[in-house]
């Protein structure tokens, strides 16, 4: 009995997988050759990459970093030897070293350069209790609420009574909002703080500004509109059309599910007439028709126009993807909220909301893209815009005929923009991913 | 009912317009500003250089003439405009004159209520092509493709001049000059159409700009100059005169170098005048005496400027051609100072 030896009394070790199994080469049978069609599209797809990139990299990595114009460019080109059968190859990116900073700032003076800088990066700050709620303290809230008033304030500069001027405004119209509702109804109340609120701001807020400023004068240096351009204008643009059109689109597709039926058919006019008309519609009756029918002499700023204009057309698409999220909701939710004895506004705010944004993500985000890049059109209108700009930059004689190397450094720095937008949209969506599927 | 209200409105705010727009002269005094129409970038005629201080040709104008009523050529709000939206800008109040390469045409003037003041660069719609092509006129371009802008007036000379030739050709529309310059050296077009001091200017990038020349003809007449609002006399009457003192000055060798010298008084009695030592003629402007020579200080005369920006010494290289004095064979013809 003691010999038989094939009854084993411990495990084998455990052995390593083959090695055209694991790793690098594992992963590459497995994904890249695994049978006689993919090992050739494997190949011709190598083959592809491999010639594109020997006809870009060249271009790209050419020196001519400090070339003072096209002509110098060539020179610098012809002296390193690249030169091919139509002339030499190579990209001139010494219009990028010079004009990099027109492209971000525009003609914003350069002494000020760091109030666009801090207005962005206290965006930022802003922005995180927002977007990262579970790892910012949310007493920053205070600050994200405060910040509508500082960035115009950084940005066009100005007396410091006017943003002052413009938060009290929210003030009055909270103070009579909550004493009237207190006493009488809270419909009172909404009116007459909104009315109260207007008369402030349309009336009383400019005196008010002016005698505070005339004792009492901070100010930072003021900068016109015309001043602002590149991707300042871009991101201005771009980020007061975000921030607005979110709220402005919950309100819109609200309203369009109403049952008051004013409402409802204000909110569908509105929508389907936005959603109906190109957004360069909208920004030629910025530019050109406003002008006509406002009593001349008025200032009515292009950007501020601009601006409206953005922000009305984002929030009809908005409202549209956010009645695409509330659609989907199943009509449970709706009549369990009523069932808690919830009113209208709690169910929206603690169980219909929170779930239907969840759901349009995707496509908040996809609108959110759409209108940063759509920012772009302003050069149709003669606002110098990234895109405007690198036409004016052609016109200078000395980097007429440069068109991939400013069109090149646009696309980077939108591709930074959105693709960071669509990643946070994936992180949100994962961090959210509490069932429901 | 509702269209008529409509139109009355449109009338009030025409009206209202037309009333504000009667003293532009004051309110450009008011503002300390002059707000000028640009493009937003034409080679040698306008665009902002790195630090974005505009220059160019058009932008010249714009410095005379805030130099003449402000007396300072920095004084100026440059505001670029599109060919869509320069004329409504102009129109609404919210530039003061355009300085926009604008070719002076009959409903322009007319139709659209514009006033053009003179005329700072007379162009006319020219033809490159590839040398290689060995074409020496635009009448032997029969079936040849043609890069062209699209909604310009420049399409619209094309197609008449291919028709009052008998021939045929086969447009490729662009949009941009800059897209143009790529079509045609990628072997899109074999002929490139647009004005002749864009064709210069294009040309210029090429890397072997000896092989493409421009073709004799001139297909159409081009007068660019300066525009303002109907109606406002008094204010065309500033521009007008200033565009006239800068082709004067010109004229009667009166330059940026030697201004100085002969402000203190010449025995020429029209530069005296023109400078402002003998007459009121700037009184009679609404100015002070020293209007021109402010205007003239600021960039030189209208040879000068030429020079500085698009003329021969520049990667431009244009030639005076048209643009020479009329006493050297060119159209500039400035009405006396008296």
């Amino acid at each position: 009995m003691s010999d038989i030896g094939f009854v084993r009394t411990e495990m084998l070790p455990e052995r390593e997988p083959p090695a055209s199994t694991v790793g690098a080469l594992g992963w590459a049978r497995a994904n890249l050759f695994s049978n006689w069609f993919n090992s050739i599209l494997t190949l011709a797809s190598l083959y592809a990459i491999y010639a594109i990139l020997a006809a870009i990299l060249p271009w790209v990595f050419s020196p001519t970093w400090n070339g003072a114009s096209l002509n110098n460019c060539r020179e610098i080109l012809t002296a390193a030897g690249s030169v091919g059968d139509h002339g030499t190859s190579g990209a001139c990116w010494g219009v990028i070293r010079e004009r990099w900073i027109q492209l971000l700032f525009g003609f914003y003076p350069s002494e000020l350069y760091w109030r666009p800088v801090l207005a962005f990066i206290l965006l930022g700050v802003a922005l995180a209790p927002v977007l990262f709620s579970d790892n910012v303290p949310s007493k920053m809230l205070i600050f994200s609420a405060l910040y509508p008033f500082i960035f115009p304030w950084l940005l066009w500069g100005g007396t410091i009574w006017g943003p002052i001027a413009a938060l009290a405004g929210f003030v009055l119209g909270w103070v009579v909002y909550s004493a009237v509702s207190k006493t009488m109804s809270s419909l009172m109340g909404i009116v007459l703080g909104a009315v109260a609120a207007l008369v402030w701001w349309l009336l009383l807020s400019s005196y008010f500004t002016g005698a505070l400023n005339s004792i009492l004068p901070i100010g930072i240096e003021v900068v016109e509109s015309r001043k602002f351009g590149g991707f300042m204008l871009s991101i201005t643009i771009g980020v007061v059309a975000i921030a607005c059109s979110l709220p402005l689109g919950i309100v819109l597709a609200l309203g369009r599910q109403s049952d008051l039926m004013i409402v409802k058919y204000i909110c569908v006019g509105f929508i389907e007439f936005i959603r109906g008309v190109p957004l360069i519609t909208l920004l030629f009756v910025a530019s050109t028709l406003l002008n006509i029918f406002m009593p001349p002499g008025t200032n009515f700023d292009i950007i501020l126009r601009v601006l409206i204009m953005v922000t009305l057309f984002a929030a009809a698409y908005m409202a549209e993807v956010i009645r695409g999220g509330l659609a989907a909701l199943p009509r449970g939710q709706y009549e369990g909220a009523d069932s808690l004895g919830l009113n209208y506004w709690q169910a929206q705010r603690l169980v219909i909301m929170p779930q239907a944004l969840k759901i349009s993500i995707p496509g908040i985000v996809s609108t959110f893209i759409g209108v940063f890049k759509d920012t772009t059109l302003v050069s149709i209108i003669g606002l110098l815009d990234p895109l405007g700009l690198s036409n004016a930059i052609r016109a200078d004689a000395n980097w007429n005929g440069v068109v991939w190397e400013l069109y090149g450094f646009i696309a980077l720095l939108f591709f930074i923009f959105c693709f960071g937008m669509s990643r946070y949209s994936m992180y949100l969506e994962r961090k959210l991913h509490t069932g429901h599927r | 009912m509702k269209k008529s209200v409509l139109l009355g409105a449109l009338t009030v705010a025409g009206l209202a317009a037309g009333a504000a727009a009667a003293g532009t002269i004051d309110d450009v005094k008011a503002r300390g500003k002059l707000n000028c129409g640009v493009t937003t970038g034409l080679v040698g005629f306008a665009a902002p250089d790195s630090n974005g201080e505009w220059k160019g040709f058009d932008v010249a104008l714009c410095r005379a003439v805030a130099a003449a009523v402000l007396g300072d050529g920095n004084a100026v709000e440059f505001v670029p405009t599109t060919g869509k939206t320069r004329f409504t800008a102009l129109a609404s109040g919210e530039v003061d004159m355009l300085a926009r390469n604008t070719t002076w045409t009959f409903s322009r003037d007319v139709d659209l209520k514009f006033e053009f003041v003179g005329v700072n660069y007379y162009d006319g719609q020219g033809f490159m092509v590839p040398k290689a092509l060995g074409v020496s006129s635009a009448k032997e371009l029969d079936g040849a493709t043609v890069c062209i802008q699209t909604g310009t007036t420049t399409e619209l000379n094309l197609a008449d001049f291919f028709r009052a030739n008998n021939i045929s050709y086969e447009p490729v529309p662009i949009e941009t000059n800059a897209e143009a310059q790529q079509q045609y050296l990628a072997g899109a077009c074999d002929v490139y159409t647009t004005d002749a001091s864009g064709l210069a200017a294009t040309r210029a990038t090429f890397e072997a700009p000896g092989d493409h020349v421009l073709l004799p003809e001139i297909i159409s007449k081009e007068p660019l100059g300066p525009l303002v609002r109907h109606g406002d006399n008094e204010w065309a009457d500033v521009v007008r005169w200033t565009l006239n003192a800068l082709i004067s000055a010109e004229e009667y060798g009166i330059t940026s170098a030697n201004i100085d010298e002969m402000s203190a008084g010449t025995n020429n009695p029209e530069i005296n005048r023109i400078l402002g030592t003998e007459g009121t003629l700037g009184e009679m402007l609404g100015l002070d005496n020293q209007w021109a020579m402010r205007a003239i200080k600021v960039g030189g005369n209208f040879g000068e400027v030429f020079a500085q920006n698009i003329g021969e010494s520049t990667p431009i290289g244009l030639a005076r051609g048209l643009n020479a004095q009329w006493t050297e064979g060119g159209l500039l013809y400035s009405p006396p100072f008296r």
